[in-house]
């Protein structure tokens, strides 16, 4: 049996987007830019998807704009905000536990002369609104906040944290790193007063090197590469016309059905808290315990505190079990897990994430991640389940002995 | 502009009688270097020489990157080769050949011609005097010296005329095969790579085992050594890379040893196997990359213990380098960026905290007996499901 359940790292492209993509590559495969029929077939779609996208967003189409994932916009949104608005302010504001495309770029701002505030966040995962109302100043220019953390799922409050930047100072612009929340949440970025927003093609069952970031018509921002001047001149270069219509086309989908899926998820969720708590010495990241801050061990969660937390992501540390031994165990059973998050796999480190939520340190490189789709069924839970059930004890008895 | 490449080889040189074959297994060594280039080239061996000769285009900086890859290469010569079309010509050509090759030409030279055809009509020295005239009317900033010249033009006068002047290093040492083959105990480390090359550039083809450790070490581990194993495959030709599954005869160690003892017990195992292998497939030594007083497996009393339960010599080239000599040679070749990437190997999965330094081999040896029950079983199944890939 091949249980897929590293969907936080990337994700399994929907049939239909692949033979869209197909048919854009082989076929109808015009540069938007060309004045010919075939150019305007391309610029067709490229229009199509941003129409999607704007009645997700419930946003304008103008204010959608396409790059080549959610790193490439993190650094668009963060760099060319603070390049475009350094005259009011240097001051940033972020949280300890965003991805590194945004924590490397900050560290990039930071050379170049702003200063960061990086909020911490409780056990749960979650940061504190009182602690942003504190770090904000009148020079506060930036807030990027991560809508879901990839390594814990843990969901920020956004629309509280959108209204309490513009209450303090209207000119302070919002980011939010959605590349988690996108396509499993609603989010409408008027609402929550979020100037900018970053989500990624791979993690919705699109393809991979395709992205978007919307930027609201108010907010001031420099583009941070050069050309052509395609997309309003913010992101020069040659449009992945086939990524784009696969991505719009793979939103398309989620969000037609996305109650039902969300709830299916939760279910899946709740399903293998319950399954995982059985086992002795195991505790799972990232959940609101009864109201409090919480993910103590042996602790259970309550339902209504698991819908408080994204719905495909758990992380769940197994005390005496080495991640990366685990990991290699479940993949034996052909179960595709992750130890922290894919991306920090190549610089192996203890999770900064997990460490910023107090997790204990000696469940640092004990932890794995596993996080779902719409394609994860009861049965595959099921049988990671029972893997897990006879693999800790065998794994627990050959350790490193002091 | 050149045409060719004469290789000079130093040792080879005072192999009396068997000269040839060095020569021979030089030959097939370059031939095998040259296929990854671009372009077609004749070797062959003449009166005592080994000549490149490209038959159409080529990099040329690309050949002598692989041809510096050859061990048995001392130097390599960039060579012009004309038609003789008599001396008039043949002056032309030198001149611009230094203009070519020499922009600052505020050197001392000398001319060395040599005449394999008697019937050209002026002799060596003839030669030597007549083109060292033209060349200082041509250039006069530039004088003779006969004694240390900067710059030693030969002329060989065949059927056709060569020129050159240049010799570019090669990496030494002794052509691979002429010197058998031993059997490269290869982790993903920054050592046993080292060594299993200078043990090749010794002549020495190489074998390799590797000892694998799932789930506790992963398929990128493997991914890493096979990948050592193909940068060190271009200095030793293909290398015959055996996978060992280890785990079950690590667990059991861990299981029934003390565990102080584990790494040294673990190490006799993979010399055992290792010898087993070496001996299936004509290996007529084991390398491995071990380093005095590294870590605690590789003090004396340690090596005394690893050593003992093989029969076959065990080279260890490294055995007096330091950390930082071997650092250097590693980056010298190529694999120290790969070497260090950070998968875990089987040696460092159960490492105790305070591994024995200083091992009694009979205390060892006793507590290798608590193994007795399934440790044969568990060696020979290791042994028939070894994974053999062939590294090029």
């Amino acid at each position: 049996m091949e249980v897929y359940l590293d969907n936080s790292a990337t994700t399994r492209v929907f049939l239909d987007v692949a033979e869209l993509v197909k048919k854009l590559m082989c076929e109808e495969y015009g540069n938007p830019s060309s004045l010919h029929r075939k150019g305007v077939q391309a610029e067709n779609y490229l229009r199509d998807a941003k129409q999607t996208f704007a009645k997700i967003l419930k946003c304008n189409e103008k204010e959608v704009f396409f790059t080549s994932g959610g790193t490439e916009s993190d650094n668009l949104a963060l760099i060319g905000c603070a390049m475009a608005n350094r005259r009011r302010g240097q001051h940033l504001i972020t949280t300890q536990i965003e991805h590194p495309a945004i924590l490397q770029t900050m560290k990039y701002l930071e050379e170049q002369g702003f200063r960061v505030t990086y909020l911490p966040v409780d056990r749960s995962g979650r940061i504190r609104l009182e602690d942003l109302q504190k770090a904000m100043t009148g020079g506060t220019i930036l807030v990027s906040i991560m809508h879901t953390n990839n390594e814990v799922g843990s969901v920020q409050p956004i629309a509280e944290a959108g209204a309490l930047i513009k209450r303090m100072n209207p000119n302070t612009l919002f980011h939010v790193d959605a590349v988690q929340g996108f396509g499993k949440a609603r989010i409408y970025p008027k609402k929550m007063n979020i100037d900018l927003l970053s989500a990624s093609g791979h993690k919705i069952h699109g393809p991979k090197g395709v992205g978007l970031l919307y930027v609201s018509e108010r907010a001031k921002i420099k583009a941070i590469n050069y050309g052509g001047g395609q997309q309003s001149g913010l992101r020069s270069g040659t449009e992945n016309v086939p990524g784009i219509a696969g991505m719009a086309k793979a939103a398309e989908i989620l969000y037609d059905r996305l109650d039902e899926d969300v709830a299916q998820l939760y279910a899946c969720k709740k399903h293998f808290i319950e399954g995982v708590s059985k086992i002795e010495g195991v505790q799972v990241n990232g959940l609101p315990m009864n109201g409090q801050t919480g993910g103590q061990p042996g602790g259970s969660a309550c339902g209504a505190c698991i819908e408080q937390t994204a719905p495909h992501v758990v992380s769940v540390s197994f005390a005496g079990v080495r991640s990366e031994v685990l990991l290699h165990t479940l993949e034996d059973a052909g179960i595709y897990v992750s130890a922290g998050s894919a991306c920090s796999a190549h610089k192996p480190q203890p999770s900064a994430t997990l460490k910023a939520m107090g997790v204990d340190p000696s469940l640092l490189t004990s932890t794995i991640r596993f996080s779902f789709s719409v394609f994860t069924t009861m049965e595959e839970l099921d049988y990671t389940l029972q893997i897990l059930y006879d693999k800790i004890p065998v794994l627990r008895r050959y350790t490193r002995r002091a | 502009m050149f045409t060719s490449f004469l290789i000079k080889y130093a040792e080879i040189g005072i192999k009396g009688r068997n000269r040839h074959l060095f020569e021979d297994a030089l030959v097939h060594q370059i031939k095998y270097a040259l296929k990854k280039c671009e372009g077609k080239f004749l070797i062959h061996k003449t009166q005592g020489r080994i000549h490149v000769d490209a038959q159409t285009e080529f990099d040329f900086d690309e050949v002598v990157e692989h041809l510096q890859l050859v061990f048995g290469i001392s130097g390599i010569c960039p060579v012009v080769g004309v038609e003789d079309e008599g001396f008039e010509k043949l002056c032309d050509t030198v001149v611009s050949y230094i203009a070519e090759v020499y922009p600052d030409r505020n050197r001392t030279f000398k001319v060395n011609a040599r005449r394999a055809r008697k019937d050209y009509p002026k002799d060596s020295m003839e030669i030597n005097m007549d083109l060292g005239e033209v060349i200082l009317n041509a250039y006069p900033e530039m004088t003779v010296d006969v004694h240390e010249p900067d710059i030693m033009l030969n002329v060989e006068i065949r059927e056709k005329i060569y020129i050159y002047s240049e010799i570019i290093p090669g990496p030494g040492g002794m052509p691979v095969g002429t010197g058998g083959k031993a059997m490269l105990l290869l982790s993903g480390g920054i050592d046993s790579p080292v060594a299993g090359y200078m043990i090749a550039k010794r002549g020495v083809k190489i074998d390799a085992v590797y000892f694998h450790a799932p789930p506790y070490t992963s398929d990128r581990a493997k991914q890493k050594v096979v990948e050592l194993a193909r940068i060190v495959s271009r200095y030793t030709g293909p290398i015959y890379l055996h996978v060992i599954n280890f785990t079950d005869i690590q667990l059991y160690i861990h299981e029934k040893c003390p565990h102080e003892e584990l790494t040294i017990i673990m190490r006799r195992y993979m010399m055992r196997i290792a010898e087993h292998l070496a001996k299936e497939t004509e290996c007529l030594g084991l390398i491995t990359g071990e380093s005095i007083g590294q870590v605690a497996s590789q003090t004396m009393n340690s090596l005394i213990a690893t050593n003992e339960v093989c029969e076959l010599p065990v080279y260890r080239p490294l055995i007096g380098f330091d950390k930082q000599e071997i650092v250097e040679v590693s980056e010298k070749i190529g694999t120290f960026e790969t070497s260090i990437l950070p998968y875990e190997d089987c040696c460092t999965i159960f490492v105790a905290k305070h591994p024995v330094t200083k091992p009694n081999v009979n205390v060892i040896r006793r507590h290798e007996h608590n193994l007795d029950e399934k440790i044969d079983e568990l060696v020979k199944t290791a042994l028939e499901t070894d994974e053999l890939i062939i590294v090029e």
